[in-house]
């Protein structure tokens, strides 16, 4: 393990602790026009669009393993979830390699409303009460659209405190996406 | 190289699938005294202290954040909380507003009960109108010929005798007050049974007499006078009053005992205080007692 690799593992236990802490301690608490936004989802898509597909997963499993611990809550619900979306936007960084401003926030909102639905699928599924219906609906789209706002500002930091730790400047990425060797500027470490 | 690379990540992934649902198999197989369970409570009473800290330590921030959604919830929710507000003085003005008007009504169904006046099929009818003067010599009431309302019908409310209908159109009638110097209704002492005539004077509504009271009789202040109803046995000098209708009380007596005594009196009715009322439409038996 070399030494940016360590660092990049450290940075993401980090991001991952603050964000749980964050998230619980404070983020949930706060409610505005009746929704509070949901940063782990968010976090997940954005390390997976920074770090790749498969550290994006793993930190998705850790991060939701951490959540369900903090939470007491089914272990490896969020997991399962959050990998899913930490691998499909580390997917979508390394074959489609999106540039547009736009990108993290319309990746925010769709691992949020991921996050969201799949959830409600898995808790309902489990055999827990789940209130189906507007009323989740109306908290879905609501959670949707405030992650949506504060998913580039997320991304930024994120992004600022991953950059020193990736092997190559991403903003490079463009000119070798997808080249053989490279699914994820980790795999070139 | 490539192929190994790709084989590596797919075992991988396949790991990072696996733990989730290994977690999730075991946590649900295992009891809550279980392995997984402990760990999870560790886990939890490690992260505790850290997310009070957090909490204390973030609180100003999620006040801050709190405030701002909280004045965004309240500007949206302004207007539904005026709305709500209006709809609940409508509500509750018009509650009283029945609560009064069933006591008006509550009234005047006891005295129809007491005067046996539910035979002379009686109309309820709200008052629309009244006239300016200080006199209140009349108002206008909702109902009219179309009810079987005539000119001459008495009117009355909760209270006792208020006056008379004195024009009648088909959804509308005038009634003249006995405050407004027009009318002279035959009344008796309701005790004593001395018979006259109760009459404002000239001046005005508090100069309300008892005229026409023989001498024999001794009238004391605080007495009720009620209509006399029909004395007369002959036909064509029937009242326009049934008999036995509160219409007030002996205030004063000047020179009691004497032919030029003068009996004032003071309407039960309060001719400033007119809402409902009812008009009897039907003589019973020529309004005699």
């Amino acid at each position: 393990m070399n030494l940016n690799y360590r660092s990049l593992v450290w940075r993401l236990a980090l991001i991952c602790l603050v964000t749980v802490v964050f998230q619980v301690a404070a983020v949930s608490q706060i409610k505005i026009l009746g929704v509070n936004a949901d940063l782990v989802p968010l976090v997940a898509a954005s390390v997976g669009l920074i770090v790749g597909s498969l550290p994006g997963a793993a930190f998705g499993v850790s991060i939701g393993l951490l959540l369900d611990f903090a939470l007491v809550e089914t272990v490896g619900v969020a997991s399962l979830i959050l990998l899913a979306i930490g691998y499909a936007a580390g997917r979508l960084r390394e074959l489609r390699d999106p540039q547009g401003a736009i990108v993290p926030l319309l990746v925010g909102a769709a691992a949020t409303a991921a996050a969201q639905i799949g959830l409600s699928l898995l808790t309902f599924l489990l055999g827990q009460r789940v209130p189906l219906g507007w009323p989740l609906l109306l908290e879905l789209l609501g959670t949707v659209a405030f992650n949506a706002v504060i998913a580039i500002p997320v991304y930024l930091i994120l992004r600022r405190c991953l950059l020193a730790a990736l092997p190559e400047d991403p903003r490079r990425r463009r000119r070798r996406a997808y080249t053989t060797g490279g699914l994820s500027p980790l795999s070139k470490s | 190289m490539y192929d190994r690379t790709i084989r590596r990540r797919r075992l991988a992934l396949a790991a990072l699938l696996a733990c989730p649902l290994l977690l999730l198999t075991v946590y649900f197989g295992e009891s809550s005294g279980g392995t997984l369970h402990n760990v999870q409570r560790g886990v939890f009473s490690v992260l505790a202290p850290i997310q009070e800290g957090a909490s204390t330590v973030l609180k100003p921030a999620r006040d801050l954040f709190g405030w701002f959604g909280d004045t965004i919830d309240a500007t949206s929710r302004l207007s539904e909380l005026e709305n709500s507000n209006q709809n609940l003085r409508s509500r509750a003005i018009a509650g009283s507003e029945a609560l009064r008007v069933n006591a008006q009504l509550q009234a005047l169904l006891n005295l129809d009960n007491a005067g046996g006046l539910a035979a002379a099929k009686p109309v309820t009818a709200r008052v629309i109108g009244q006239s300016p003067t200080v006199w209140y010599a009349t108002v206008t009431i909702n109902q009219g010929s179309d009810r079987g309302i005539k000119a001459g019908n008495p009117v009355i409310n909760g209270d006792g005798l208020i006056g008379q209908v004195s024009t009648v159109t088909a959804n509308a009638s005038i009634v003249s007050l006995i405050s407004g110097g027009d009318l002279a209704v035959p009344a008796r002492i309701s005790a004593g049974g001395a018979n006259g005539v109760a009459q404002t004077g000239a001046g005005g509504p508090d100069d309300l007499r008892l005229k026409f009271i023989a001498r024999r009789f001794r009238v004391e202040p605080g007495a009720t006078v009620v209509t006399a109803g029909t004395l007369s046995s002959q036909s064509g000098l029937e009242s326009l009053y049934p008999p036995g209708i509160p219409i007030g009380v002996v205030t004063r007596v000047v020179d009691p005992g004497t032919d030029a005594q003068k009996i004032y009196l003071r309407t039960y009715a309060d001719p400033q205080r007119l809402e409902m009322v009812q008009v009897l439409t039907v003589p019973i038996n020529g309004n005699r007692r």
